[in-house]
């Protein structure tokens, strides 16, 4: 990984509906953007959690999918150019004496910034753990929550969890070069593409692999390596499953995560900002969307496409305190208009 | 009308319950430990309780996005939303457990 650090005017942490919209609003005033998401795609909450969805509350947009929302966010936000960066969680958030931010990811990206905004939503997306008893010491050994390398599960007894599409992708992708495959879930209905299910039911029967009813209830191990651990089925009979690998995977929660770390005055596990600038307890950080609270708050789209174009007007000013600010309209200013690619 | 908790210790408690209401909003009118973080939108599995058997079939089938939810969070045999389950005078002394799971994302 470059250890070089990016220089840039904003790193906005959150690459949902209000971190996309600030990189307009942002842009109309010459920042560019830099933009940090936990995710492997844009769109936050509207492209995980529901990206089917109708939204109805959008102005002017009667019915619009999350999908179609985050590829218009998109497409406005391209003329700026900003850069995204996926598959990253921001650990670190640092003022220099110089009044400007390091920020730094989990992924080892460093980037210097004049003022950063956080546009995280309900904070960074993370796996569930399913509540088995002593699951943190296999975690990480023989545990794993996600599949970073295929490798790491080259002739190993593979038992994965889940009914969803992670579940039934990987127990297929992994099954040729796994030493075993098995996969666990709760009833034999799955959420998941068709055509992965008749794939994961074709290997049944042709001996590749195991199809078990139940839940786990306990590992078994020494050290953090898994030998094996035991299931409860459906007629509250429990059975034993050989395995030196687990992949539990029930999909993603949110958790606030490394932002309470950063020395932010939090409420309830929100940020609160004033309604003039949306900035945090520390000049410089903003903070937009979900992840805020002020008196009045609602949890909208709509507010936080508002509370970035506030906010972007402070965040130019902190970033150039000596420049003069002409407010200028889209549909009339050709400055504007230069900027956007249409005049 | 009542519906009859047990809780994470196994103490029992009656609730008083409304016909048309969601079984999650009288669990946590009662300041029990259930977060139902998305108000009651089946979206994200906090409210999860465990139905006593007797009183499982009297229940309507779990639809897909309630199983779905189920699936992601860990649910048992006679795991449920609560706030998929409606009062009704059918369900009155309905006999619930508080689930693990909607206790420790609460805790």
């Amino acid at each position: 990984m470059a250890q070089e650090t990016i220089s840039t005017d904003v790193v906005i942490i959150g690459a949902g509906p209000c971190g996309l919209f600030a990189v307009f609003e942002l842009g109309l005033l010459d920042m560019k953007c830099h933009l940090i998401d936990i995710l492997d795609k844009p769109g936050g909450q509207c492209a995980e959690l529901y990206p089917e969805k109708p939204i109805y509350d959008i102005p002017a947009l009667p019915v619009v999918s999350g999908q179609e929302l985050t590829e218009r966010l998109m497409e406005q936000a391209a003329p700026f150019g900003p850069q995204y960066h996926y598959n990253e969680m921001v650990e670190e958030v640092q003022k220099l004496e110089d009044g400007r931010f390091r920020v730094k990811t989990d992924g080892g990206l460093v980037f210097e910034a004049k003022v950063v905004v956080i546009a995280a939503g309900g904070g960074s997306f993370q796996p569930k753990k399913p509540p088995i008893p002593g699951i943190e010491a296999y975690e990480g050994k023989s545990v794993f929550y996600a599949v970073k390398r295929m490798e790491t599960f080259r002739n190993k007894k593979v038992l994965i969890s889940g009914g969803g599409d992670s579940a039934l992708d990987w127990t297929i992708n992994l099954q040729p070069i796994a030493q075993s495959m098995q996969l666990i879930h709760r009833r034999d209905g799955f959420r998941a593409a068709p055509d992965s299910v008749n794939k994961m039911h074709a290997l049944v029967e042709e001996g590749k692999m195991k199809f078990h009813l139940g839940q786990i209830t306990a590992l078994h191990g020494d050290n953090g390596q898994l030998t094996g651990v035991t299931a409860k089925g459906n007629d509250g009979k429990d059975y034993e499953i050989e395995c030196d690998t687990l992949l539990p995977f029930f999909g993603l929660t949110m958790k606030l995560g490394p932002i309470a770390n950063w020395g932010l005055n939090l409420h309830e596990n929100l940020i609160p900002v004033d309604t003039e600038k949306f900035q945090t307890s520390e000049p410089g950080i903003f903070a937009i969307g979900d992840i805020n609270t002020y008196p009045g708050k609602l949890k909208l789209i709509l507010s936080g496409f508002h509370e970035a174009a506030l906010m972007a007007q402070a965040a130019f000013k902190y970033a150039n305190p000596d420049a003069k600010v002409t407010f200028q309209y889209t549909t009339s200013s050709t400055s504007l208009q230069k900027k956007l690619g249409v005049a | 009308m009542r519906i009859i908790l047990v809780d994470g210790k196994g103490r029992e408690h009656e609730l008083e319950a409304m016909e048309g209401w969601r079984v999650m909003e009288i669990i946590r009118d009662y300041g029990f430990p259930i977060v139902a973080e998305c108000g009651g939108a089946c979206a994200c599995g906090t409210c999860q309780v465990e139905v006593d058997p007797e009183w499982s079939a009297k229940l309507h089938e779990p639809r897909e996005d309630e199983l779905d939810q189920l699936d992601q969070n860990y649910g048992g045999e006679w795991s449920r939303l609560s706030c998929q389950l409606i009062m009704s005078a059918e369900l009155d002394g309905l006999r619930l457990r508080l689930s693990d799971i909607a206790i420790r994302e609460a805790a």
